[in-house]
């Protein structure tokens, strides 16, 4: 189970963009989070991806607290949940081709001696050929750089997925390529998928359940 | 069309920038060579002292004169060119790296590391960095190390900031988030991803640095702290010209202030193209 406990975050701590919110995934479910522009749930990805620390609540990956944010947070927790953004351009480093975004994470945590078979396996997974993974993230569309951005997401096999509007940015058949390979990764890893988005039409079609989250009032 | 916006005035003329930059490139590659190949080329010793000749003005065997015991100028400018872009270089170098790796790991590591990192720097940028200086080669006997030290030492706070301010901006992207998320380490995130990006502006830094630094030798040896005094540098050169001057002999001083001008002002010359191409937005202003 990935567990977000009554979460309460934002950037301001006196004005939080996410009050107490509660939200539960159970293993190989894919849940669907909506909501308008602003209402916090990018924030509420970042909390449950372990990148952002919030201000209460605690986030329970598979029956143990998170016991950090960020860097503090354990290697193993923070590589069981693979992390997809809304703009592929500015979740790229700029000087790495393709090929490197992709092997990254298997350097990051010492596993050199996969990099090739499991990049090309990928590689094919989401439909990028030979040439493209020579290419740096300049030299490729933003459809193209999405697809490496999805491998890179899918290559340490994270059991828990969370894509922050990752088709956001792409055209309907982009669209259509990266949701059925995720569907594919989940059918194949039972790993649990959190959308977030605010195209209600494709989530209700792809998540087994969808959460519709109003504007908090201001105050 | 007729009416486009943008007409061309159908010269081809070059743009001041152009020359600019092509006049700095010459003078950089003359100052390298000069300094390079006179020297091992000439056969001759700077230091040779003639009575007989001394302070004779501009000519055709003497071409920049000589100084008051009789030592050609030209070839004591040029070991004098020599050692101040030896200094400015090293220095500028060692100034780069440090302020690099302090300003990287006080972005990277955030809290109170940075807090009290930049806190300290602002404590040295405080005192002015001439007298800081003063002091570093003070406690030090006389020679080419100390004067190093001594610029180096005053002169990475600068870089400091600028790679700090520029590893905190990179910081915020979302590729250091997915990085994070992918299991790098902090470590790894700052050599893998931070520096690399840092590195242009740097070295930058460093190219922008090297007149100042030797601006700094000069002045430390114009007020008898740097160099020892027998050592043909630019600034001793200008120092034991001072005397001369008074009685009106203008050469001893002209000739080795424009061999500091010349070359500093060509190196701040291609820095700054250099910053153009790398940040357009932010026109040439030669920042010495």
């Amino acid at each position: 189970m990935l567990e977000l406990d009554t979460i309460t975050a934002g950037y301001d701590r006196l004005r939080p963009v996410v009050r107490e919110v509660s939200l539960t995934l159970a293993p190989g479910e894919a849940v669907g989070l909506l909501g308008p522009s602003g209402c916090g749930k990018s924030t509420l990805a970042k909390v449950a991806a372990l990148l952002h620390r919030p201000y209460a609540g605690r986030v329970v990956i598979d029956g143990e607290p998170a016991r950090g944010w960020r860097h503090t947070a354990p290697r193993a927790q923070r590589t069981a949940i693979g992390v997809v953004f809304q703009q592929p351009r500015m979740s790229a480093d700029p000087r790495l081709p393709l090929r490197d975004l992709i092997a990254e994470p298997l350097r990051a945590t010492g596993r050199r001696d996969e990099v090739p078979a499991r990049v090309g396996e990928l590689a094919d997974t989401v439909g990028l050929t030979g040439e493209l993974l020579g290419r740096r993230p300049h030299e490729v569309s933003d459809g193209q750089l999405q697809r490496a951005c999805l491998a890179r997401a899918l290559v340490l096999r994270p059991r828990w997925l969370i894509c922050d509007e990752m088709t956001a940015m792409l055209d309907a058949s982009t669209t259509a390529a990266l949701v059925a390979v995720v569907e594919e990764y989940r059918a194949a890893e039972g790993a649990g998928l959190l959308a977030v988005g605010h195209d209600s039409i494709l989530l209700e079609r792809w998540c087994d359940r969808t959460v519709h989250w109003q504007t908090p009032p201001t105050d | 069309m007729a009416d486009t916006l943008w007409r061309s005035t159908g010269r081809t003329r070059r743009s001041t920038r152009t020359v600019r930059i092509s006049f700095s490139a010459v003078t950089v590659a003359a100052v390298v060579l000069a300094v390079l190949i006179v020297p091992p080329l000439a056969q001759l010793d700077e230091q040779a002292v003639d009575l007989s000749k001394k302070l004779l003005p501009p000519s055709w065997e003497h071409p920049f004169g000589t100084d008051d015991v009789g030592r050609d100028l030209l070839l004591r400018c040029v070991y004098g060119l020599r050692i101040s872009l030896l200094v400015g270089l090293v220095a500028a170098l060692v100034a780069t790296v440090v302020g690099t790796l302090v300003g990287a790991a006080a972005a990277a590591f955030g809290g109170w590391t940075d807090r009290i990192v930049m806190r300290l720097v602002d404590t040295f940028a405080s005192v002015p960095h001439l007298l800081l200086g003063i002091f570093i080669v003070a406690m030090f006997r006389p020679g080419v190390w100390p004067v190093i030290a001594s610029v180096a030492l005053t002169h990475w706070l600068s870089t400091a900031r600028i790679v700090r301010s520029e590893v905190l901006s990179l910081r915020s992207r979302p590729f250091v988030d997915a990085a994070i998320s992918g299991g790098a380490s902090r470590l790894r995130l700052t050599a893998r991803h931070l520096l690399p990006s840092v590195l242009p502006q740097a070295g930058l830094a460093a190219v922008l640095m090297v007149p100042h630094a030797m601006w700094h030798e000069s002045a430390l040896s114009f007020l008898g702290l740097g160099l020892p005094t027998h050592q043909a540098s630019l600034g001793n050169l200008v120092q034991s010209a001072r005397s001369s001057l008074l009685a009106g002999d203008w050469w001893p001083t002209l000739f080795p202030g424009l061999f500091l001008i010349i070359p500093t002002l060509a190196i701040a010359g291609l820095a700054g193209a250099w910053r153009e191409r790398i940040n357009p937005r932010r026109r040439s202003e030669l920042m010495l």
